[in-house]
């Protein structure tokens, strides 16, 4: 019998919840692995090509559930690589909110304030900068000038993308070809790669055992680099610490899998998952309505008919973040692309008379692709998602061999998440079909039910033990040593993009689970600086939280 | 498991449905006027000319070893549909084709919509045909412009620069376009 391989720390997932507890573990002394489902591939890997097999599929995980999908990473860098960097803060009356459970969800300790100098530290490592107007790709344009025309505002929301590098080439969500983009593979990566630590990609964790002294075993497969549907071997190693951070359609199905051996999960393992309230729109604009009544042109044959040309969402719509609203009437509208492949087979045709997402009319609807804009609500669902039992592994039985499964979460959005819905989408159809300027429709929930590419809250962090997973530090309750740092880790649907939230949140852990891993023997300290060495953030953070 | 491989007109029954199925999803213009799959319902090409039976027998898509399935399933569907519309198909050719392009619509619909039993199938092959339209999955995308991929063109997607790659030059109307949130925070952030 082979010597079981053995390390300080074990990390689950390498995007933001795993790179950045890999990096603090890793800088402060700690020997750390980090295991990644995903292959490892840089800006020379990425493609602008839609053939099956290339970065576009290999980085992905659409996991098609009941009433609701997900579209995540799945490399290492996580959602980091293909997500579109859009960093906006969440909200102050995000952190208040009750739900159904009729007091405060968000744990005590965390508010927008405390969280303040955790988004600061964030926001100094990537980094991440306000935009400009006159760097906003004009599908932004369109979205501002349509809002102001509806007596709205807009704004251009801060970004994690180096726009002076930025060909607005719109491929971002196959991973960024000019590392404009300011993903994980650019800063707290290699910054744990510095101090040591290991990533190994291509290793997907299906269960986590315990080990009489109180240690922990994981237990991993190979995954073939091609297709990911075949598992080539298996392995395990132990470690002293746990950090589980997987995403949020995978984090709770391992824990679900590893409740045989470690014994009870907590009750919300599993549940509260929040779609973060996500849902689009696709308007179809009339060239001539936005030149117009809009007097907007790009050159002389064009008002707009750009859609293929930017970097995702610049532009978002926050009149609705507005605290003293109801709960469940709060949601921002953010300007967004969808590429070809993915993006419109959804997309309804506005007024069809018959079938709305194929057929006749549909095709119609295609060939005005170009005057497509497509908005996206962020808004309070009710954290009604509930994963079902375990596949056999990963967290989806694999269709394709990238990028396509089916999983176990069932999602039946409540009436209030049906409210919210509505009221985005009539404020979306105020604005836009104002003056004959587009068409709209909302996506179909009937083809893969709601669709969110934010997932939340499955494994959330929160005071009270029958409705949180996590304590308030992201350790597993009754488990001590797991600590859980993605997605899931967060409470409630945040009305605006999660990524930089996720990322504060992490930040936010590490003093409290390095301490957790000195109490278990690692030698390991806290106090890295940012993973270029700025230390103006650490320092702020350090001295506010003393 | 390797399936058994269908003989020549197994293979053109399967093909044949699995067109009509595609062409119902993003429908084309006839390719010879003898076509019968392609029911010929709007102008240009649609999935069938975009690839999509190329598309869905790519190993790695997942559907290819049930594309004989489905063809059945589809067949049996229609002649389900045919009998309780009280339609007389043409037996010359698989039911599912036979069946006029409204009900071949029709019948699309009541198999994808939420509740059927097999709805995750029948999703999964209208992605792929809508997938072999608006991207051309089945092909590097520098191909798909080299060979004038019909489904790019409809959709009007951009032709990357001569390496292959995209950059758009121009991207901006260069101008403030609407007031900001008037409680925007100092970094740009909603308070």
């Amino acid at each position: 019998m082979s010597a079981v391989e053995s390390t300080d720390v074990v990390v689950i997932g390498s995007g933001f919840g795993g790179a950045i507890a890999a990096y603090h573990l890793a800088a402060g002394g700690a020997d750390t692995v980090v295991l990644e489902r995903g292959p490892w591939l840089n800006a020379d890997d990425f493609d602008h090509d839609f053939l099956l097999g290339k970065s576009y599929t290999k980085v992905f995980d659409f996991v098609v559930g009941e009433g609701m999908s997900i579209l995540g990473g799945n490399c290492v860098g996580g959602g980091s690589v293909v997500y579109f960097a859009t960093m906006p803060r969440a909200p102050r009356f995000v952190f208040e909110r009750q739900g159904t459970i009729g007091r405060r969800i968000w744990p005590a300790a965390v508010s927008r304030d405390s969280l303040e100098p955790w988004y600061d530290r964030v926001c100094e490592a990537l980094p991440v900068t306000q935009q400009t107007w006159d760097k906003v790709p004009y599908a932004g344009g369109l979205w501002a000038a349509a809002c102001e025309h509806a007596g709205r505002t807009a704004n251009p929301a801060p970004s994690a993308v180096d726009v002076d590098m930025c060909t607005n080439c719109n491929w971002m969500m196959a991973g960024c070809k000019f590392d404009a983009k300011r993903s994980l593979l650019l800063n707290y990566l290699p910054a744990a790669l510095a101090h040591g630590a290991q990533i190994r990609p291509l290793h997907e964790v299906q269960r986590i055992t315990r080990n009489a002294d109180g240690s922990y075993r994981v237990h991993y497969s190979i995954v073939d680099a091609e297709d990911y549907r075949v598992l080539l071997d298996s392995g395990t190693i132990d470690a002293k610490l746990v950090v589980l951070a997987a995403g949020t359609g995978a984090t709770p199905v391992i824990l679900q899998r590893s409740e045989p051996d470690l014994g009870p999960m907590p009750h919300a393992v599993g549940r509260y998952f929040s779609g973060n309230g996500e849902r689009l729109n696709t308007a179809i604009f009339d060239e001539d309505r936005v030149r117009e009544v809009l007097g907007l042109s790009r050159d002389d044959a064009h008002a707009y008919a750009a859609y293929q040309i930017g970097r995702g969402p610049t532009v978002a719509n926050w009149d609705r973040l507005d605290g003293s609203l109801p709960e469940y009437e709060r949601f921002s509208l953010e300007q967004l692309y969808f590429p070809p492949g993915l993006g419109t087979i959804l997309a309804q045709v506005p007024g069809a008379t018959g079938p709305s997402w194929y057929g006749v009319e549909k095709k119609e609807m295609l060939r005005q692709w170009q005057s497509w804009l497509t908005i996206f609500i962020m808004s309070e669902d009710d954290n009604e998602g509930v994963f079902g039992p375990p596949p056999e592994t990963g967290n989806a039985a694999r269709l394709s061999q990238q990028m396509l499964g089916h999983g176990p979460l069932r999602y039946e959005p409540t009436a209030n998440t049906r409210h919210g819905w509505a009221l985005a989408d009539a404020e979306i159809k105020d604005i836009l079909e104002r003056d004959g300027l587009a068409r709209v429709a909302p996506w179909t929930n009937d083809l893969v039910g709601a669709y969110t590419v934010h997932p939340l809250a499955s494994c959330r962090i929160g005071d009270d033990p029958a409705t949180s997973a996590l304590d308030d530090n992201h350790e597993l309750r009754g488990h001590p040593g797991i600590f859980v740092t993605d997605g899931s880790a967060v409470p409630t649907a945040l009305t605006v993009n999660p990524a930089l939230t996720i990322a504060a949140l992490a930040e936010r852990a590490m003093p409290a689970m390095v301490r957790a891993a000195q109490q278990r023997g690692v030698n390991v300290r806290y106090g890295a600086p940012a993973p270029d060495g700025a230390t103006a953030a650490r320092d702020a953070a350090v001295a506010r939280t003393a | 498991m390797q399936a058994t491989a269908p003989d020549a007109d197994t293979t053109v029954t399967i093909t044949m449905t699995i067109e009509a199925f595609a062409d119902t999803i993003v429908p084309g213009a006839k390719r010879t006027p003898q076509d019968r799959a392609v029911a010929g319902m709007a102008e240009g090409p649609g999935a069938v000319e975009a690839g999509a039976v190329d598309l869905l027998r790519q190993p790695g898509g997942g559907l290819a070893d049930t594309l004989e399935a489905l063809a059945w399933g589809l067949n049996d569907h229609a002649s389900e549909y045919a009998t309780a519309q009280g339609l007389h198909l043409d037996e010359g050719i698989p039911p599912f084709v036979a069946l006029p392009f409204e009900h071949r619509t029709a019948l699309v619909g009541l198999l994808t919509r939420p509740g059927h039993p097999e709805k995750s199938m029948w999703v999964g092959l209208a992605l792929f045909s809508n997938m072999a339209f608006d991207s051309a999955a089945h092909m590097s995308t520098a191909d798909a412009f080299a060979s004038g991929h019909p489904g790019l063109l409809t959709i009007g997607y951009f032709r990357p620069d001569s390496d292959g790659i995209y950059r758009f030059p121009a991207f901006s109307y260069g101008r403030q376009l609407a007031s900001i949130h008037p409680a925007t925070t100092s970094d740009g952030s909603p308070a």
